[in-house]
Protein backbone atom coordinates (compact mmCIF):
# COMPACT_ATOMS: atom_id res chain seq x y z
CA UNK A 1 0.00 0.00 0.00
CA UNK A 2 1.42 3.09 -0.88
CA UNK A 3 2.21 5.69 1.86
CA UNK A 4 -0.90 8.05 0.38
CA UNK A 5 -3.10 4.94 1.04
CA UNK A 6 -2.36 4.84 4.34
CA UNK A 7 -2.90 7.97 5.40
CA UNK A 8 -5.83 8.25 3.67
CA UNK A 9 -7.07 5.06 5.93
CA UNK A 10 -5.95 6.06 8.80
CA UNK A 11 -8.18 9.38 8.41
CA UNK A 12 -11.19 7.36 7.56
CA UNK A 13 -10.80 5.07 10.63
CA UNK A 14 -10.39 8.48 12.78
CA UNK A 15 -13.14 10.58 11.21
CA UNK A 16 -15.86 8.01 10.89
CA UNK A 17 -15.15 5.46 13.51
CA UNK A 18 -15.04 2.73 11.63
CA UNK A 19 -12.51 -0.48 11.40
CA UNK A 20 -9.68 -0.77 9.57
CA UNK A 21 -10.84 -3.52 8.05
CA UNK A 22 -13.97 -2.18 6.87
CA UNK A 23 -11.62 0.20 4.83
CA UNK A 24 -11.55 -1.55 1.49
CA UNK A 25 -10.79 0.15 -1.67
CA UNK A 26 -14.26 -0.18 -2.96
CA UNK A 27 -15.99 0.76 0.54
CA UNK A 28 -18.59 3.71 -0.33
CA UNK A 29 -18.42 6.27 2.57
CA UNK A 30 -22.13 7.04 2.82
CA UNK A 31 -23.28 3.30 1.86
CA UNK A 32 -20.99 1.02 3.65
CA UNK A 33 -18.54 3.34 6.40
CA UNK A 34 -21.76 4.99 7.63
CA UNK A 35 -20.83 8.48 6.74
CA UNK A 36 -23.50 11.04 6.22
CA UNK A 37 -22.97 14.67 3.66
CA UNK A 38 -21.12 16.30 6.32
CA UNK A 39 -18.89 13.59 7.38
CA UNK A 40 -18.00 13.25 3.66
CA UNK A 41 -17.37 17.59 3.26
CA UNK A 42 -15.04 16.57 6.75
CA UNK A 43 -13.09 14.13 4.47
CA UNK A 44 -12.59 16.20 1.92
CA UNK A 45 -11.00 18.82 4.11
CA UNK A 46 -9.13 16.48 6.19
CA UNK A 47 -7.58 14.61 2.89
CA UNK A 48 -6.76 18.76 1.76
CA UNK A 49 -5.22 19.28 5.33
CA UNK A 50 -2.96 16.57 5.17
CA UNK A 51 -1.60 16.36 1.94
CA UNK A 52 -1.88 19.78 1.75
CA UNK A 53 -3.90 20.79 -1.71
CA UNK A 54 -7.10 21.91 -2.60
CA UNK A 55 -9.46 19.58 -3.89
CA UNK A 56 -12.35 21.49 -6.85
CA UNK A 57 -16.05 21.12 -5.44
CA UNK A 58 -16.30 19.53 -8.28
CA UNK A 59 -13.98 16.67 -8.39
CA UNK A 60 -14.71 16.59 -4.29
CA UNK A 61 -18.17 15.09 -5.92
CA UNK A 62 -16.68 12.75 -7.42
CA UNK A 63 -14.95 10.85 -4.62
CA UNK A 64 -17.32 8.80 -2.89
CA UNK A 65 -15.43 5.26 -2.15
CA UNK A 66 -11.97 4.73 -0.33
CA UNK A 67 -10.17 3.97 -3.70
CA UNK A 68 -11.82 7.22 -5.51
CA UNK A 69 -10.04 9.15 -3.24
CA UNK A 70 -6.85 7.41 -3.34
CA UNK A 71 -6.50 6.90 -7.06
CA UNK A 72 -7.17 11.18 -6.86
CA UNK A 73 -4.60 12.01 -4.31
CA UNK A 74 -2.25 9.83 -5.79
CA UNK A 75 -2.57 11.66 -9.05
CA UNK A 76 -2.68 14.82 -7.83
CA UNK A 77 -0.63 15.56 -4.58
CA UNK A 78 3.18 16.29 -5.79
CA UNK B 1 -58.27 29.25 32.25
CA UNK B 2 -56.99 26.09 34.48
CA UNK B 3 -53.68 25.80 34.72
CA UNK B 4 -51.92 21.95 35.42
CA UNK B 5 -49.68 21.46 37.71
CA UNK B 6 -46.49 20.26 37.18
CA UNK B 7 -43.90 18.49 39.17
CA UNK B 8 -40.33 17.08 39.12
CA UNK B 9 -39.86 13.82 38.29
CA UNK B 10 -36.65 13.28 37.28
CA UNK B 11 -32.57 14.48 37.61
CA UNK B 12 -29.33 14.21 36.22
CA UNK B 13 -26.46 16.22 36.84
CA UNK B 14 -22.70 16.91 35.80
CA UNK B 15 -20.78 19.01 37.93
CA UNK B 16 -17.56 20.06 39.36
CA UNK B 17 -18.48 18.24 42.72
CA UNK B 18 -20.04 15.21 41.80
CA UNK B 19 -20.58 13.40 38.12
CA UNK B 20 -24.26 12.40 39.46
CA UNK B 21 -26.90 13.34 41.14
CA UNK B 22 -26.08 11.24 44.24
CA UNK B 23 -22.27 12.31 44.07
CA UNK B 24 -23.59 16.05 43.77
CA UNK B 25 -25.69 15.79 46.43
CA UNK B 26 -23.21 14.14 48.83
CA UNK B 27 -20.87 17.07 48.15
CA UNK B 28 -23.37 19.76 48.37
CA UNK B 29 -24.28 18.35 51.70
CA UNK B 30 -20.91 18.26 53.15
CA UNK B 31 -19.79 21.61 51.78
CA UNK B 32 -17.20 20.27 49.05
CA UNK B 33 -15.27 22.98 46.86
CA UNK B 34 -14.88 22.08 42.69
CA UNK B 35 -12.21 24.93 42.78
CA UNK B 36 -9.08 23.48 41.32
CA UNK B 37 -5.73 24.44 39.40
CA UNK B 38 -7.22 24.68 35.36
CA UNK B 39 -6.41 21.90 33.32
CA UNK B 40 -8.35 22.04 30.43
CA UNK B 41 -5.54 24.83 29.11
CA UNK B 42 -2.27 26.28 29.97
CA UNK B 43 -3.84 29.19 32.39
CA UNK B 44 -0.39 30.55 33.54
CA UNK B 45 -0.64 33.86 31.79
CA UNK B 46 -4.11 34.42 33.37
CA UNK B 47 -4.71 36.63 35.96
CA UNK B 48 -7.02 33.63 37.22
CA UNK B 49 -5.75 30.29 36.90
CA UNK B 50 -8.28 28.49 38.46
CA UNK B 51 -11.79 27.25 37.75
CA UNK B 52 -14.24 24.74 38.80
CA UNK B 53 -13.93 21.92 36.38
CA UNK B 54 -15.76 18.47 36.10
CA UNK B 55 -13.62 16.05 36.85
CA UNK B 56 -12.61 12.18 35.69
CA UNK B 57 -15.25 12.23 32.76
CA UNK B 58 -14.95 9.57 30.40
CA UNK B 59 -17.66 11.35 27.49
CA UNK B 60 -16.90 7.92 25.18
CA UNK B 61 -18.80 5.80 28.11
CA UNK B 62 -21.93 7.79 26.95
CA UNK B 63 -21.09 9.12 23.80
CA UNK B 64 -20.14 6.97 20.58
CA UNK B 65 -16.91 8.48 19.87
CA UNK B 66 -17.81 9.35 16.45
CA UNK B 67 -20.76 11.48 17.69
CA UNK B 68 -18.87 12.79 20.67
CA UNK B 69 -16.26 14.05 17.86
CA UNK B 70 -19.29 15.72 16.23
CA UNK B 71 -20.15 17.94 19.86
CA UNK B 72 -19.12 20.79 21.66
CA UNK B 73 -18.18 19.88 25.63
CA UNK B 74 -21.37 21.70 26.39
CA UNK B 75 -23.25 19.53 24.22
CA UNK B 76 -21.68 16.35 25.52
CA UNK B 77 -22.53 17.64 29.57
CA UNK B 78 -25.72 18.24 28.50
CA UNK B 79 -26.27 14.84 26.99
CA UNK B 80 -24.80 13.17 29.58
CA UNK B 81 -27.28 14.62 32.35
CA UNK B 82 -29.88 14.26 30.26
CA UNK B 83 -29.21 10.52 29.96
CA UNK B 84 -29.18 10.00 33.73
CA UNK B 85 -32.34 12.03 34.36
CA UNK B 86 -34.37 10.09 31.85
CA UNK B 87 -33.26 7.11 33.84
CA UNK B 88 -34.52 8.55 36.69
CA UNK B 89 -37.41 9.13 35.89
CA UNK B 90 -38.00 5.60 34.59
CA UNK B 91 -39.63 6.98 31.43
CA UNK B 92 -40.60 3.94 29.35
CA UNK B 93 -40.15 5.73 26.14
CA UNK B 94 -42.69 3.12 24.00
CA UNK B 95 -45.14 4.34 26.25
CA UNK B 96 -45.54 8.16 26.62
CA UNK B 97 -46.72 10.25 23.60
CA UNK B 98 -43.35 11.41 22.27
CA UNK B 99 -44.92 14.37 20.44
CA UNK B 100 -46.12 15.68 23.53
CA UNK B 101 -42.44 15.25 24.89
CA UNK B 102 -40.02 18.68 24.63
CA UNK B 103 -36.43 19.83 25.20
CA UNK B 104 -35.75 23.35 26.58
CA UNK B 105 -32.12 23.87 27.38
CA UNK B 106 -30.59 27.25 28.69
CA UNK B 107 -27.14 27.58 27.52
CA UNK B 108 -25.79 31.62 28.36
CA UNK B 109 -22.78 31.17 25.45
CA UNK B 110 -22.87 27.55 23.38
CA UNK B 111 -19.73 25.79 22.02
CA UNK B 112 -17.05 28.62 22.89
CA UNK B 113 -14.27 25.83 23.09
CA UNK B 114 -15.14 25.49 19.46
CA UNK B 115 -15.38 28.74 18.27
CA UNK B 116 -12.30 29.72 19.83
CA UNK B 117 -10.28 26.44 18.05
CA UNK B 118 -11.55 27.15 14.13
CA UNK B 119 -11.48 30.77 14.24
CA UNK B 120 -7.64 30.40 16.23
CA UNK B 121 -6.79 27.92 12.79
CA UNK B 122 -8.33 30.19 10.43
CA UNK B 123 -7.00 33.22 11.50
CA UNK B 124 -3.14 31.25 11.60
CA UNK B 125 -3.60 29.82 8.12
CA UNK B 126 -3.08 32.18 5.02
CA UNK B 127 -6.63 33.31 4.58
CA UNK B 128 -7.82 29.87 2.63
CA UNK B 129 -11.01 29.52 4.56
CA UNK B 130 -11.01 25.90 5.35
CA UNK B 131 -13.58 25.78 8.04
CA UNK B 132 -15.01 22.20 9.20
CA UNK B 133 -18.53 21.52 8.02
CA UNK B 134 -19.36 20.27 12.28
CA UNK B 135 -17.90 24.02 13.20
CA UNK B 136 -21.75 25.72 13.18
CA UNK B 137 -23.45 22.61 14.51
CA UNK B 138 -20.85 22.42 17.32
CA UNK B 139 -20.89 26.35 18.32
CA UNK B 140 -24.70 26.89 18.19
CA UNK B 141 -25.98 26.96 21.55
CA UNK B 142 -29.48 25.32 20.82
CA UNK B 143 -27.89 22.14 19.43
CA UNK B 144 -28.13 20.45 22.64
CA UNK B 145 -31.25 20.19 22.81
CA UNK B 146 -31.41 18.93 19.17
CA UNK B 147 -28.72 16.42 19.86
CA UNK B 148 -31.43 15.57 23.46
CA UNK B 149 -34.39 15.13 21.02
CA UNK B 150 -32.71 13.05 18.41
CA UNK B 151 -31.70 10.68 21.16
CA UNK B 152 -35.04 10.38 23.04
CA UNK B 153 -37.44 10.84 19.83
CA UNK B 154 -38.81 14.00 21.89
CA UNK B 155 -40.97 15.40 18.99
CA UNK B 156 -42.37 18.24 21.02
CA UNK B 157 -41.15 21.79 21.37
CA UNK B 158 -37.29 21.89 21.24
CA UNK B 159 -35.04 24.91 22.07
CA UNK B 160 -32.71 27.11 23.82
CA UNK B 161 -32.67 29.82 26.27
CA UNK B 162 -29.74 32.68 26.19
CA UNK B 163 -30.15 34.67 28.96
CA UNK B 164 -26.59 34.72 30.42
CA UNK B 165 -26.74 33.34 33.75
CA UNK B 166 -29.98 32.95 34.24
CA UNK B 167 -30.80 30.99 30.92
CA UNK B 168 -31.54 27.62 32.53
CA UNK B 169 -33.78 29.20 35.21
CA UNK B 170 -36.13 30.62 31.87
CA UNK B 171 -35.61 27.13 30.05
CA UNK B 172 -37.14 25.34 33.30
CA UNK B 173 -40.05 28.39 33.46
CA UNK B 174 -40.48 28.01 29.73
CA UNK B 175 -40.67 24.17 30.04
CA UNK B 176 -43.28 24.43 33.37
CA UNK B 177 -45.21 26.90 31.41
CA UNK B 178 -45.87 24.63 28.38
CA UNK B 179 -47.21 21.69 30.42
CA UNK B 180 -49.34 24.12 32.79
CA UNK B 181 -50.92 25.38 29.30
CA UNK B 182 -51.51 21.97 27.94
CA UNK B 183 -49.08 22.42 25.06
CA UNK B 184 -46.41 19.26 25.90
CA UNK B 185 -46.75 16.62 28.93
CA UNK B 186 -42.97 16.39 29.77
CA UNK B 187 -40.00 17.99 29.22
CA UNK B 188 -35.87 17.55 29.38
CA UNK B 189 -34.93 20.97 30.83
CA UNK B 190 -31.88 22.51 32.49
CA UNK B 191 -28.73 23.78 31.00
CA UNK B 192 -25.39 23.19 30.25
CA UNK B 193 -21.92 25.33 30.03
CA UNK B 194 -18.71 24.93 29.20
CA UNK B 195 -16.50 27.96 28.77
CA UNK B 196 -13.08 27.14 30.39
CA UNK B 197 -11.16 28.08 27.66
CA UNK B 198 -8.75 30.66 27.12
CA UNK B 199 -11.18 33.06 25.40
CA UNK B 200 -14.16 32.39 28.51
CA UNK B 201 -11.96 32.67 31.23
CA UNK B 202 -9.89 35.75 29.40
CA UNK B 203 -13.31 37.53 29.01
CA UNK B 204 -14.44 37.30 31.92
CA UNK B 205 -10.87 38.31 33.51
CA UNK B 206 -11.35 41.79 31.30
CA UNK B 207 -14.65 42.22 33.10
CA UNK B 208 -12.91 42.00 36.25
CA UNK B 209 -15.65 39.36 37.62
CA UNK B 210 -13.44 36.22 38.42
CA UNK B 211 -12.23 35.84 41.86
CA UNK B 212 -8.15 35.93 41.21
CA UNK B 213 -6.92 33.94 44.82
CA UNK B 214 -4.77 31.88 42.74
CA UNK B 215 -3.12 30.78 46.34
CA UNK B 216 -6.43 28.74 47.59
CA UNK B 217 -8.92 28.13 44.51
CA UNK B 218 -10.76 26.40 47.26
CA UNK B 219 -11.11 28.85 49.21
CA UNK B 220 -12.29 31.64 46.30
CA UNK B 221 -15.94 31.15 46.26
CA UNK B 222 -16.79 33.01 48.88
CA UNK B 223 -20.24 34.39 48.78
CA UNK B 224 -21.20 37.01 51.30
CA UNK B 225 -17.59 36.84 53.15
CA UNK B 226 -15.77 40.26 53.53
CA UNK B 227 -12.82 39.11 51.35
CA UNK B 228 -14.91 37.72 48.68
CA UNK B 229 -12.79 39.16 45.39
CA UNK B 230 -15.50 37.70 42.47
CA UNK B 231 -16.96 34.68 41.53
CA UNK B 232 -15.07 31.67 40.19
CA UNK B 233 -15.33 29.92 36.62
CA UNK B 234 -17.80 26.44 36.82
CA UNK B 235 -18.76 24.15 33.95
CA UNK B 236 -21.46 21.28 33.49
CA UNK B 237 -25.21 20.52 33.10
CA UNK B 238 -28.24 20.11 35.29
CA UNK B 239 -31.59 18.83 33.94
CA UNK B 240 -34.92 18.33 34.88
CA UNK B 241 -37.65 16.30 34.36
CA UNK B 242 -40.97 18.04 34.59
CA UNK B 243 -44.39 16.13 34.08
CA UNK B 244 -48.06 17.09 34.21
CA UNK B 245 -48.57 16.00 37.69
CA UNK B 246 -51.48 13.87 36.77
CA UNK B 247 -49.18 12.06 33.80
CA UNK B 248 -46.67 11.49 36.67
CA UNK B 249 -49.83 10.04 38.87
CA UNK B 250 -50.96 7.81 36.08
CA UNK B 251 -47.44 6.12 35.20
CA UNK B 252 -46.69 5.73 38.67
CA UNK B 253 -43.53 7.67 38.76
CA UNK B 254 -41.60 8.85 41.55
CA UNK B 255 -42.23 12.52 42.39
CA UNK B 256 -39.46 15.02 43.75
CA UNK B 257 -41.25 18.04 44.72
CA UNK B 258 -43.60 20.61 43.02
CA UNK B 259 -42.62 23.48 40.37
CA UNK B 260 -45.01 25.92 41.52
CA UNK B 261 -44.04 29.28 40.73
CA UNK B 262 -41.70 31.20 38.11
CA UNK B 263 -40.85 34.99 37.86
CA UNK B 264 -39.04 36.99 34.84
CA UNK B 265 -37.95 40.44 35.19
CA UNK B 266 -35.42 42.77 33.35
CA UNK B 267 -32.85 45.53 35.92
CA UNK B 268 -32.93 47.58 33.13
CA UNK B 269 -30.16 49.35 34.46
CA UNK B 270 -26.59 48.12 33.05
CA UNK B 271 -24.87 45.22 31.03
CA UNK B 272 -23.49 43.70 33.69
CA UNK B 273 -23.18 45.59 36.90
CA UNK B 274 -26.45 44.61 39.26
CA UNK B 275 -29.14 47.25 40.34
CA UNK B 276 -27.12 48.70 43.30
CA UNK B 277 -30.63 48.15 45.39
CA UNK B 278 -31.37 44.61 43.64
CA UNK B 279 -34.94 46.14 42.08
CA UNK B 280 -35.38 43.63 39.30
CA UNK B 281 -33.76 41.03 41.93
CA UNK B 282 -37.03 41.98 44.40
CA UNK B 283 -39.31 42.00 41.66
CA UNK B 284 -38.49 38.74 40.27
CA UNK B 285 -39.07 36.96 43.51
CA UNK B 286 -42.68 38.77 44.39
CA UNK B 287 -43.73 37.87 40.46
CA UNK B 288 -42.62 34.07 41.61
CA UNK B 289 -44.26 34.23 44.55
CA UNK B 290 -47.91 35.59 43.14
CA UNK B 291 -47.18 32.48 40.26
CA UNK B 292 -46.91 30.54 43.14
CA UNK B 293 -49.88 32.15 44.95
CA UNK B 294 -47.66 32.31 47.86
CA UNK B 295 -47.05 34.73 50.70
CA UNK B 296 -43.06 35.29 51.74
CA UNK B 297 -43.93 33.68 54.69
CA UNK B 298 -44.32 30.17 53.05
CA UNK B 299 -40.82 29.83 51.94
CA UNK B 300 -38.44 28.24 54.26
CA UNK B 301 -35.14 28.11 51.89
CA UNK B 302 -33.87 30.54 49.17
CA UNK B 303 -30.94 29.08 47.23
CA UNK B 304 -28.96 32.68 46.10
CA UNK B 305 -27.55 33.48 43.04
CA UNK B 306 -24.76 34.89 45.65
CA UNK B 307 -21.91 34.61 43.15
CA UNK B 308 -19.37 36.50 44.96
CA UNK B 309 -18.93 39.10 43.42
CA UNK B 310 -18.71 42.50 45.79
CA UNK B 311 -21.37 44.06 44.11
CA UNK B 312 -23.99 41.26 43.20
CA UNK B 313 -24.21 39.43 46.79
CA UNK B 314 -25.17 43.18 48.28
CA UNK B 315 -27.96 43.58 46.03
CA UNK B 316 -29.61 40.18 46.02
CA UNK B 317 -29.46 40.49 49.92
CA UNK B 318 -31.44 43.82 49.69
CA UNK B 319 -33.95 42.35 47.64
CA UNK B 320 -34.41 39.52 49.79
CA UNK B 321 -34.57 41.93 52.70
CA UNK B 322 -37.36 44.05 50.98
CA UNK B 323 -39.31 41.22 49.71
CA UNK B 324 -39.68 39.06 52.78
CA UNK B 325 -39.52 42.09 55.19
CA UNK B 326 -39.16 40.23 58.73
CA UNK B 327 -39.62 36.42 58.01
CA UNK B 328 -36.05 37.09 56.17
CA UNK B 329 -35.02 36.64 59.04
CA UNK B 330 -36.43 33.15 59.70
CA UNK B 331 -35.73 31.44 56.43
CA UNK B 332 -32.41 30.04 55.11
CA UNK B 333 -30.11 31.55 52.59
CA UNK B 334 -27.72 29.40 51.08
CA UNK B 335 -25.26 30.28 47.92
CA UNK B 336 -24.02 26.66 46.74
CA UNK B 337 -21.62 28.34 44.15
CA UNK B 338 -19.30 28.32 47.11
CA UNK B 339 -19.30 24.56 45.91
CA UNK B 340 -19.85 24.41 42.62
CA UNK B 341 -18.37 27.97 41.16
CA UNK B 342 -20.43 29.59 39.02
CA UNK B 343 -21.95 27.27 35.75
CA UNK B 344 -23.37 30.43 33.96
CA UNK B 345 -26.31 29.16 31.78
CA UNK B 346 -26.02 25.88 33.56
CA UNK B 347 -26.07 27.50 37.31
CA UNK B 348 -29.94 27.62 37.43
CA UNK B 349 -30.62 23.75 36.28
CA UNK B 350 -27.90 22.91 39.34
CA UNK B 351 -29.38 25.37 41.75
CA UNK B 352 -32.97 24.08 40.89
CA UNK B 353 -31.97 20.58 41.68
CA UNK B 354 -29.88 21.59 44.96
CA UNK B 355 -32.93 23.66 46.30
CA UNK B 356 -34.96 20.34 45.19
CA UNK B 357 -32.90 17.68 47.09
CA UNK B 358 -33.06 20.16 50.10
CA UNK B 359 -36.57 19.86 50.02
CA UNK B 360 -36.45 16.83 49.70
CA UNK B 361 -33.93 15.49 52.11
CA UNK B 362 -34.75 17.99 54.77
CA UNK B 363 -31.48 19.78 54.20
CA UNK B 364 -30.12 23.18 53.62
CA UNK B 365 -26.70 22.93 51.71
CA UNK B 366 -24.32 25.59 53.41
CA UNK B 367 -22.29 28.61 52.37
CA UNK B 368 -19.35 27.56 52.55
CA UNK B 369 -15.76 29.39 52.85
CA UNK B 370 -16.96 32.11 55.63
CA UNK B 371 -14.03 33.39 57.38
CA UNK B 372 -14.62 36.99 57.90
CA UNK B 373 -17.90 38.75 58.36
CA UNK B 374 -18.94 41.99 56.22
CA UNK B 375 -20.82 44.21 57.88
CA UNK B 376 -23.10 44.76 54.39
CA UNK B 377 -24.77 42.36 55.68
CA UNK B 378 -27.74 42.35 58.34
CA UNK B 379 -25.95 39.77 60.64
CA UNK B 380 -29.44 38.24 62.03
CA UNK B 381 -30.18 36.44 58.59
CA UNK B 382 -29.43 33.36 58.54
CA UNK B 383 -27.07 32.77 55.68
CA UNK B 384 -25.79 28.75 56.27
CA UNK B 385 -22.22 29.64 57.06
CA UNK B 386 -19.82 26.31 56.57
CA UNK B 387 -22.33 23.47 57.49
CA UNK B 388 -25.38 22.03 56.04
CA UNK B 389 -28.64 22.85 58.42
CA UNK B 390 -31.01 19.91 59.12
CA UNK B 391 -34.76 21.79 57.99
CA UNK B 392 -37.79 20.92 57.40
CA UNK B 393 -38.60 23.10 54.02
CA UNK B 394 -42.14 23.41 52.64
CA UNK B 395 -40.93 25.59 49.55
CA UNK B 396 -37.70 26.59 48.64
CA UNK B 397 -37.06 29.64 45.78
CA UNK B 398 -33.95 29.77 43.73
CA UNK B 399 -32.59 33.21 41.98
CA UNK B 400 -30.63 33.58 38.63
CA UNK B 401 -29.76 36.71 37.47
CA UNK B 402 -27.32 37.21 34.22
CA UNK B 403 -25.36 39.65 32.35
CA UNK B 404 -27.76 41.66 30.82
CA UNK B 405 -29.75 42.43 33.79
CA UNK B 406 -32.17 39.59 33.04
CA UNK B 407 -33.46 37.79 36.25
CA UNK B 408 -35.04 34.98 36.94
CA UNK B 409 -36.50 32.76 39.71
CA UNK B 410 -38.02 29.88 40.29
CA UNK B 411 -40.64 28.09 43.40
CA UNK B 412 -40.21 24.09 44.55
CA UNK B 413 -42.82 23.31 46.88
CA UNK B 414 -42.96 19.52 49.01
CA UNK B 415 -45.29 17.34 46.92
CA UNK B 416 -48.57 17.23 48.42
CA UNK B 417 -51.71 15.45 47.16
Amino acid sequence: MSEIAQKVKAIIVDKLGVEESEVTPEASFTNDLGADSLDTVELIMEFEKEFNLSIPDDQAEQIGTVGQAISYLEANVK
Amino acid sequence: MNLRRVVVTGLGALTPIGNTVPEFWNSLSTGVSGAAPITRFDASLFKTQFACEVKNLDVEQFIDRKEARKMDLFTQMGLIAADEAIKDAGLDLEKINLHRAGVIMGSGIGGLRSFQDEVTDFARGDGTPRFNPFFIPKMIADICAGFISIRYGFRGPNFVTVSACASATNAIIDAFNYIRLNKADIFITGGTEATITEAGVGGFNALKALSQRNDSPTTASRPFDKERDGFVLGEGAGCLILEDYEHAKARGAKIYAELVGGGMTADAYHITAPHPEGEGASNVMKHALEDAEMQPEDIDYVNVHGTSTPLGDISEVKAIQRVFGEHAYKINISSTKSMTGHLLGAAGAIEAIASILAIKNSLIPPTINHFTDDEDFDSRLNLTFNKAQKREIRAALSNTFGFGGHNASIIFKKITE
